[in-house]
């Protein structure tokens, strides 16, 4: 076989792994426009005209755009509150000698490793016993302690920040809060937007801890919200509603997706080279 | 001079308080507390109310001999075997492919992010999606299948992928390494990225072959990449909950096959009429116990190969 047609072959399986990246979504996309009956019957990738049905049946049982919201109030505070603070920690034991910063740093490393499902039972614990149950708090204020963050900005501000910057500006007068905000943030800002689109699509994705925490139906985050739909859809009658459920809690995040792959992909792809 | 200007210097270093203070705080009360609190219950009977007695390792002694325990953990391990060595196989091939010298593939950019979007989407979500996708009687796959069968003129007899107990595990195993192998393909082609083009400039001019200089170049330099996929994926499986609870119920006859420990632990910490928290807490100590030991002969066994 000539190397022309060997690498004609690989491309095809490389297609070929890609549209069964999308299939089920392309399939979840044209289903949510078919009803009950068709979708049950036949399979196909041609739109049909059932899209307002589903779209009324889907609203009759609940409103996603509630759940929406709610994950909006949750995933944007805890990952602005994130991103800040890791900076903040991060550049305070890059740059300064106090004692217990290593102290600090070792922490840091040992709670990367540590599974979450230590700290579960004791953390509902502490909610119940500080009346933060169904409450946000509990979902968004851990996020300013974030091991992970603090870690991979602490590399980056120790690898891109020179000392001199922040010690001029020192001689200068400037007030150390001053040249955090007005030369440390704008230099590691790309670091902290990699950082910050990873711990969003956390937040809005995490399912287990809100799912604990929230009890009240219209506290519910989108994840926790259609977890509940399984239970309350018949998928029987209602296929076409639950797929078009399913598109709209996936529409947000991949329009994120489209803006920042690229930040994505370099973040994962430092994590792994960091180490 | 030079002692105000010690002075100046540890007055500045003394502001490294104040910028790690909100962490600090923070950190103890919603990291530190909770796992040494999540310690401390593990060795009481606390139920769902009512005082927490100390029972010294009695939890503990019953995890280790709770057979409901073990099946837990063997369903969570089976689960993750089979998805590690799809999701971490595909990865590889998919990384021997694009780092290959010989046919120097282009698209990477492109192949990356469509390999990667199944990682973006919410477990609820991906969970719901195959669900319906995969309902015996009248998903989309099984009528796929169906349809395709039929033009081979054979009979297709519906499987409910997700309602047996042969197939339940798997099909789980399948959709994660799905969700998965782009992660790890992007991490592991990042390692190959990383090594310096010398190498293989320096291979190709000495006349070494695209294997040799696969086996001799790419592969030793990625290792602890791979390691590090390894172990956290390790660590990450060994807490597999999302997707085997949002695609199994309590009434199925898989669901014994697909409880994983996570789940057994949700059972005793938070399901209403079940909860026995100070036992919970063993259950989530103990499973920290075999993630640690299994990393660590990881780790060993990785270093011993060198």
């Amino acid at each position: 076989m000539g190397y022309r047609i060997k690498k004609g072959i690989l491309y095809l399986l490389l297609i070929l792994l890609a549209v069964t990246c999308l299939l089920p979504f392309m399939l979840m996309v044209v289903n949510s426009t078919r009803s009950g009956a068709e979708i049950s019957t036949s399979f196909t990738l041609i739109p049909s005209t059932h899209l307002r049905e589903n779209w009324e049946i889907m609203f009759g049982y609940f409103n996603l755009f509630k759940g929406m919201l709610n994950s909006v109030l949750v995933a944007v505070p805890a990952t602005l509150l994130g991103v800040y603070f890791s900076a903040l920690t991060a550049y305070g034991l890059a740059m300064y000698k106090f004692h217990g910063n290593k102290v600090i740093f070792g922490a840091i490393l040992v709670f990367m490793m540590i599974p979450g499902q230590l700290s579960l039972i004791g953390f509902y614990q502490l909610c119940t016993k500080l009346h933060l149950v169904n409450s946000y708090i509990p979902l968004i204020v851990p996020a300013i302690a974030a091991p992970g963050t603090v870690f991979f900005l602490r590399q980056y501000i120790l690898s891109s920040l020179s000392s001199s910057l922040v010690e001029a500006a020192r001689i200068d007068g400037a007030p150390e809060l001053y040249s955090f905000h007005r030369i440390v943030l704008p230099i590691i800002s790309p670091a902290m937007a990699t950082m910050g689109i990873m711990g969003f699509i956390g937040n809005w994705n995490n399912y287990l801890l809100p799912m604990i925490i929230l009890n009240k139906n219209d506290k519910f985050t989108l994840p926790v919200m259609m977890a509940t739909l399984r239970a309350s859809l018949d998928i029987v009658k209602n296929q076409g509603a639950t797929y078009l459920a399913v598109t709209i809690s996936v529409i947000p995040i991949l329009v994120v997706f489209c803006f920042f792959s690229r930040y994505i992909i370099s973040s994962i792809s430092a994590g792994a080279v960091k180490e | 001079m030079l002692g105000t200007r010690n002075k100046k210097l540890t007055a500045y270093n003394n502001w490294g308080y104040v910028f790690v203070a909100p962490f600090v705080i923070v950190f103890l009360i919603f990291s530190v507390y909770p796992v040494l609190r999540t310690l401390y219950l593990s060795f009481t009977d606390l139920k769902v109310m009512g005082d927490a007695n100390f029972v010294g390792f009695a939890n503990y002694k019953r995890v280790f001999t709770d057979k409901f325990f073990w099946k837990a953990l063997w369903n969570t391990v089976r689960i993750w075997g089979v998805n590690i060595v799809l999701q971490l196989g595909l990865a590889f091939l998919l990384m021997m492919v694009f780092s290959d010298v010989k046919y120097k593939m282009a698209g990477l950019s492109i192949f990356r992010v469509v390999y990667y979007l199944p990682n973006l989407i919410a477990a609820t979500s991906v969970a719901f999606l195959f669900t319906t996708l995969l309902d015996w009687r009248y998903g989309t796959f099984n009528i796929m299948l169906n349809s395709i069968y039929k033009l081979l003129g054979m009979r297709y007899v519906p499987i409910d992928w997700l309602g047996n107990t042969a197939t339940a595990g798997h099909t789980i195993a399948v959709i994660q390494s799905w969700m998965w192998f782009g992660n790890s393909f992007i991490m592991l082609m990042a390692g190959v990225q990383g090594i310096s083009k010398d190498y293989f400039e320096a291979a190709a001019i000495d006349g070494a072959g695209r294997w040799t200089i696969f086996g001799r170049i790419t592969l030793p330099l990625i290792r602890p990449i791979m390691m590090y996929v390894a172990i956290t994926s390790l660590i990450g499986g060994m807490q597999m909950f999302d997707l085997p609870f949002l695609m199994s119920n309590a009434a199925s006859a898989s669901y014994g096959s697909v409880q994983t420990v996570m789940m057994y632990l949700y059972k005793f910490g938070f399901t209403a009429g079940t909860i026995q928290t100070g036992y919970a807490s063993a259950i989530a100590y103990a499973l920290f116990l075999i993630i640690l030991t299994v990393s660590v002969l990881q780790i060993k066994l990785f270093n011993r190969k060198e």
